[in-house]
């Protein structure tokens, strides 16, 4: 798409749509058909988010709900890569971990919330539960095809240079996965950062982007709901661009494993 | 899934007779879950949960059963169904066709990329609490937050499907005399259509997953969401289980059943895909 002729056109159409877009969002909001509560005007939301970052309250709820985010990620990573790895190693491991992965799959994360409140009571456990839940399955299954994908070559390779077995595991199995660990994980977080708003919305603890939004909806402030919207799109789009960009580029990248595409 | 399916197959031996082989499968299937359901009842049984909590097995069947002969369950699912129904056949109708008028006008794209790329990142469900604020709490506004979440794949995968139609194939078709109306419909839509289907089949999965995330939030009376939230009051941990596996079985069977038997009737008989 990019460096085609028609570029700059497309960009200077996009940024007209997007303005038109806010025009049409303001006048509607300025009309007076709705009552502003439900529909606050740009500048109204521009001040909440202001006023949030101000006082340190939105900083504050984005912090707790990245948090929970890391940390039932760093649980699903320290459990679903090793299973997984052995998974891929050995074929008792997998014929007794696939049916249960795929029976467990198709249930939506935000089904356990109520069963893990109970379990685990309101606040930081369910919801680092339901992260756990949801980021597990792509780390696991994904380390898992990235073991079986290793090209057998190689492992003959190292293994008639006299690699041991730690040395294959670590020079050679763990790189060779390496991409589709970091897929993996990407694809874990989109869905870890999905499942921590609805259960911080449900699980209502005090902190969290997912439950200022739901709090704002009883004071019907949709302008502190847009602001919080905005700064949940942003994060999400940050970690996706330039966290597991810059992993990316930092590992696989450099060791030649998977080639950046062109333009 | 796919993935799933296929490493099930070798697992079978090939040399053993084919009946023998298909048990043999079976037991493979069920000897995980049969080890997991004997800790699950010894730990139930043990008593170190309180049994409102942690209930045994046969608790949650016999929950199951109840629920199902009394017609509550049944109910809650049916609800929850047509919600996904009108809601995923909205997003469908509006996704294909923006999409579509994206793929192939250059001023829809440049319009409509960059608003529905700004939106697509933000998790459906946070989306909830503002469809509530606007448009109430209720049916309605679940199936409207169902349907504009779900539009989002679809929207990606049918413009992604239509751009990559072959050049050739459109030139051919027109230097051979089709006009808009049968080229649309005899080449751009049958190439096109791998893509969306795969974003219905996207679709369809988010909106189940958003859908029992929003009926839990949207103080909807019947719904197998609400059913599994409200049961929380009474620590009814039998009901939420129970729920939770007619939940996934729904899941499963949507993936499964609707979706790999459509792309057999149209793609793979076309010879879009093998």
């Amino acid at each position: 798409m990019s460096a085609s002729p028609g570029h700059g056109r497309s960009l200077r159409r996009g940024a007209i749509a997007l303005a038109l877009v806010a025009a049409a969002y303001e006048l509607l909001a300025r009309s007076g058909a709705f009552p502003p509560a439900l529909l606050p005007t740009l500048p109204a939301v521009g001040r909440a988010l202001w006023a949030g970052m101000v006082d340190g309250t939105l900083p504050g709820h984005a912090a707790s709900t990245l948090y929970r985010v890391l940390a039932g990620m760093s649980l699903a990573v320290a459990a679903g890569v090793p299973l997984g790895i052995l998974m891929g190693r050995f074929r008792a491991v997998e014929s007794f971990i696939l049916p249960l992965a795929s029976a467990l799959m198709p249930i939506p994360s935000l089904a356990w919330v109520p069963v893990f409140i109970l379990w685990f009571g309101l606040g930081n456990g369910t919801a680092i539960g339901i992260v756990f839940y949801a980021a597990l399955f792509p780390v696991l299954l994904n380390a898992w095809s990235g073991v079986r994908a290793v090209n057998p070559l190689w492992l003959r390779a190292a293994g008639a240079m006299g690699a041991g077995e730690a040395a294959l595991f670590w020079k050679v199995i763990v790189p060779g996965a390496f991409p589709f660990l970091i897929t993996g994980v990407r694809q874990a977080f989109l869905r870890a950062w999905i499942a921590v708003v609805g259960a911080e919305m449900l699980a209502a603890s005090d902190w969290g982007l997912g439950w200022v939004i739901f709090d704002a909806k009883e004071f019907l402030r949709a302008d502190v709901m847009l602001a919080s919207l905005a700064v949940i799109g942003l994060i999400g789009f940050a970690f996706e661009r330039l966290v597991f960009g810059t992993l990316e580029r930092a590992t696989v990248l450099r060791w030649g494993m998977v080639r950046e595409g062109k333009g | 899934m796919t993935q799933a399916t296929q490493a099930m197959a070798p697992l079978s031996p090939a040399a053993a007779p084919p009946r023998d082989a298909r048990w043999r499968a079976i037991a493979r299937t069920a000897f995980p879950f049969l080890v997991v359901g004997v800790l699950w009842e010894i730990v139930a049984r043990a008593g170190i949960f309180h049994p409102r909590l942690f209930p045994s097995l046969e608790a949650v069947a016999s929950q199951f059963v109840r629920l199902t002969v009394s017609g509550v369950l049944p109910h809650h699912a049916a609800d929850t169904l047509l919600r996904l129904l009108v809601g995923f056949a909205l997003a469908a109708a509006a996704g294909v066709a923006i999409g579509i008028v994206m793929g192939r006008s250059r001023l829809a794209e440049d319009v409509l990329l960059p608003p529905v790329s700004m939106a697509a990142p933000i998790p459906g469900i946070a989306y909830a609490p503002l469809f509530l604020l606007w448009f109430g709490p209720g049916s309605f506004s679940t199936v409207l937050l169902v349907g504009f979440v779900s539009a989002f794949p679809i929207v990606f995968n049918t413009w992604t499907g239509v751009k990559a139609v072959k050049e050739v194939w459109v030139r051919s078709a027109i230097a051979m005399g089709a006009d808009d109306r049968r080229l649309f419909l005899k080449v751009v839509l049958p190439g096109a259509l791998p893509y969306i289907l795969t974003g219905l089949r996207l679709g369809l999965a988010q909106a189940w997953r958003v859908l029992v995330g929003v009926e839990m939030l949207a103080a909807v009376p019947w719904g197998l969401g609400w059913m599994i939230f409200g049961a929380r009051e009474f620590l009814n941990t039998d009901v939420m289980l129970a729920g939770v596996v007619v939940i996934g079985a729904i899941g499963l069977a949507l993936e499964k059943g609707v979706f790999q038997r459509l792309e057999r009737y149209t793609v793979v008989r076309w010879g879009m895909m093998t």
